[in-house]
Parts: structure tokens; C-alpha cells; sequence
């Protein structure tokens, strides 16, 4: 099983963004895409996994073989760290095992409510649902934001343990991620502004 | 489907999570009523049938817009989209906590609220009856109305605005439904429309919401 994107057409609300993208991730290999704010690497991600329609273009692998987590955490304040991650392993339909909180140096934390974490902490909390997932390929976007030296050293982990074990991963990022080997600059695939808009549209823009 | 029924619950029960706004505003308005009617009792009486389902339906009105907006502010729904649970069991399971949070403790406190606006003790298995059965369809409609006005700021004006009327029917027949028990009229017809349209909005609504979210999602 391999991520195959050819000629996919992304679109932000009904303005092209990126045009063309064409790559592909074979199982044990994390792709890095990069390119400056507003590129539309999240863009990407979203029409990958299913949550914004393509204009058009093929990817390989269905949207429910996807993990994603965006910049948002996901995470319930009201709920504790175990909680939040038994509820995901719930609806995942997979187990919750110790390994996922200590791989993300949560168990500490385990009975603690989500609102009192730090920044990181949720952002590690975050991370832990799409260890849960089971799911072959990883699309993660800017998962080192708010992580700390040692932090990335357990998301680096993680990502390897996964690929190791023939998964895939799709990461938007500015920093640099140690699996990652290969990267993809976005730019190249920015698509062409409209020529023309017509004055209702313009009314929306 | 069953883990997101719980975990809403959970999260209503604990600090914040706005378990007793609609209890608290339904004893607001059925306390105020008597003051703003005045004491005549035959009066009250009369209306309290009225009041009862009025309050219900607003406090069940106030916490409508919590239904999807947190979870599409914490990047919850996102999660819930891509994950293996179809839309429509969402809005269910979202339908379905709203209901147990917010709209049965109405109708648990609506008997003893019932005593201040002075409705005949006779009438109160029918006024429970019809809130039992009609309220469903208020979470249902107003879980549809917040898919709609997902991710708008203030959304929760349009939200009222959109829903109020989709509520008359429910609130008709089932303010009827206690008024003709009151008369002692048949109160069949009207209990079984009450019935049909929650359970028509139970089957209708979540394939409606569950679009309205995705396209909200883009």
C-alpha cells in the first residue's frame, strides 16, 4: 500500500490554492512539506484526509486510512488526559494501551484534567489520539508547535516506531523532523490566482 | 456513537459544562409569570399549560449553540469527520446528550413549576406525557439549526432566528395536547402529531445536519 498524489487541485474556500500536486510516500517513509505561510500545506492536508473537496486529481488511498490532527488539539479541557485518549480509543474501536502514554511522556499526567496541562503537554496529548488510530497514514499538521527539545525527541520517536512498522506520514512543518528525510516544498505546486472573478463571487472573498 | 453520548454527558456534568442553565432560566420564567399575569388563579390556571411548554422550549433554545461550537473550536469535529464514525451517529449521539442535559430536567421539574403557575394537579401526567414526547424533536431541530450556523461569529442569533419556527409546530401541539386534557377533549390527535413529528425529525435531521457540518467544515 502506497500514498500516491497525482495532478490534485486544492482548493481554500472556492479559490484555487495549489494546482498539479503530485507526490508519493511508500510505507517507512515520512514526507516533510514545507513552504512559506499561506502556501497551503494545511490546505493539502485537509483535502487529503477528506475534509475539503479536491478540484479534480487522484489520491491513491482512502480518506479513512488517514489520521489527522490539525493545529487544533482535539482535547476536552472538562475531561482528564485518560479520558480524552479512552474516548478516542473509543470511537477508533482501538484499545488504549500504556505504551501510547508513556511513548508521549503522558502517564505522569494520566488523571490530570486536560485545562491544567501547558501548551506542550496538549499538544503531546494531541499527538497520543493518532497513535491511537491505527490507521497507516499520518497527516500531521505543524505537530512540533509548542514542543520542547525533549518533546520532539518523543514525537521523532513515535513517527519512527510507526514508519518502522510500515506506516506512512505527511507532515506540514518549518522545523526540521529527524524521519523525515524527504521533503516537499509546496510552492512549486501554487496555483494560478483566478483571472477573472465575477463581481458576485468578489462580493464573498 | 455510544462513547460520544457518554463523554458529552460527562463533560455537561462537570464544572461549566452549563448543566443547570435550562433548569434554572425554566424556573425564571414560570416564577415571573404569576408576578406579571397577577394572582388571579383562574387565570394562571388557564395559561400554565402555555407557559409550561413556552419556558421549556426556550430554556432548551439557550444552550442550542454549545451543541457543535465547542467541538469545532477545539478541533474536535475535525477529528470526528476523518474518524470512523459516520457524521450522521454524531449528530444522534449530539441530538441525544442535548436532549438528556438540558431538556429532561425540564420535564423532571416541569410538575413542581406547574404548582406555581397553579395548573390542576389532574393535567400533570399529560403535560409530562407531551414534554416527554415532544421535546426530542426541539434537540433534534435546534441540533440542525446549530450544524447550520457552524463556525459563524454570533452565530447564536441566526441560530434562534432559524429555529424558532421550526419549533411552532411542536410547541402547538403540544401546549393543544394539555389544553384539550384540560377540557376534557381527546387528547390522541394531538399527542400522536407531537409524536410523529419528533420521530420525523429524529429521521429526517441528522442526514440534513450532518451536511450542513461538512459543508461548514471547508
Amino acid at each position: 500500500m502506497t500514498l500516491r498524489v497525482s495532478a490534485l487541485n486544492c482548493m481554500r474556500g472556492d479559490l484555487p490554492v495549489l494546482s498539479d500536486v503530485t507526490f508519493g510516500v511508500t510505507p517507512g517513509q515520512a514526507l516533510a512539506l514545507t513552504g512559506p505561510n499561506g502556501v497551503g500545506k494545511t490546505t493539502l492536508l485537509r483535502t487529503l484526509v477528506g475534509l475539503q473537496p479536491s478540484d479534480g486529481g487522484s489520491i491513491s488511498l482512502a480518506a479513512d486510512q488517514f489520521a489527522y490532527c490539525g493545529h487544533a488539539n482535539a482535547v476536552k479541557s472538562a475531561l482528564t488526559v485518560h479520558e480524552n485518549l479512552s474516548f478516542w480509543a473509543a470511537v477508533y474501536g482501538t484499545e488504549l494501551r500504556d505504551s501510547v502514554l508513556v511513548s508521549l511522556n503522558l502517564a505522569s499526567l494520566r488523571d490530570r484534567l486536560a485545562a491544567h496541562l501547558s501548551s506542550g503537554q496538549l499538544r503531546r496529548l494531541g499527538l497520543a489520539r493518532i497513535a491511537l488510530s491505527a490507521r497507516p497514514v499520518w497527516a500531521l499538521d505543524e505537530p512540533t508547535v509548542g514542543l520542547d527539545d525533549a518533546s520532539r525527541g518523543l514525537l521523532d520517536a513515535m513517527i519512527g516506531d510507526h514508519l518502522a512498522k510500515g506506516g506512512m506520514a505527511v507532515i506540514a512543518t518549518h522545523a526540521e523532523i529527524a524521519v523525515a528525510a524527504d521533503v516537499l516544498d509546496v510552492s512549486r505546486f501554487q496555483a494560478e490566482p483566478p483571472r477573472r472573478m465575477s463581481e458576485f463571487d468578489e462580493a464573498f472573498v | 456513537m455510544k462513547a460520544l453520548l457518554l463523554r458529552d454527558l460527562q463533560i455537561a456534568l462537570r464544572a461549566g459544562g452549563g448543566f443547570g442553565h435550562g433548569v434554572a432560566f425554566f424556573l425564571i420564567v414560570c416564577t415571573l409569570v404569576p408576578f406579571g399575569v397577577g394572582p388571579d388563579t383562574a387565570v394562571l390556571g388557564r395559561i400554565a399549560p402555555g407557559i409550561l411548554w413556552l419556558g421549556a422550549l426556550l430554556a432548551c433554545l439557550l444552550s442550542l449553540d454549545r451543541v457543535f461550537s465547542r467541538d469545532f473550536d477545539d478541533g474536535t469535529l475535525d477529528a470526528l469527520v476523518t474518524a470512523p464514525l459516520p457524521m450522521e451517529a454524531v449528530v444522534l449521539a449530539k441530538a441525544g446528550a442535548h436532549w438528556i442535559t438540558s431538556a429532561l430536567p425540564l420535564v423532571v421539574v416541569a410538575p413542581v413549576l406547574g404548582v406555581l403557575l397553579n395548573l390542576a394537579p389532574a393535567t400533570l401526567p399529560i403535560v409530562i406525557l407531551s414534554l416527554l414526547i415532544g421535546t426530542p424533536a426541539l434537540s433534534m431541530i435546534g441540533a440542525f439549526g446549530a450544524a447550520l450556523t457552524l463556525g459563524h461569529r454570533r452565530g447564536g442569533l441566526l441560530l434562534s432566528l432559524l429555529v424558532l419556527p421550526l419549533y411552532v409546530p411542536t410547541l402547538i401541539f403540544g401546549a393543544v395536547a394539555v389544553a384539550r386534557f384540560g377540557s376534557s377533549a381527546s387528547v390522541t390527535t394531538p399527542i400522536l402529531l407531537l409524536a410523529g413529528l419528533t420521530l420525523a425529525c429524529w429521521a429526517i435531521l441528522p442526514f440534513a445536519a450532518a451536511a450542513a457540518i461538512r459543508v461548514n467544515l471547508r
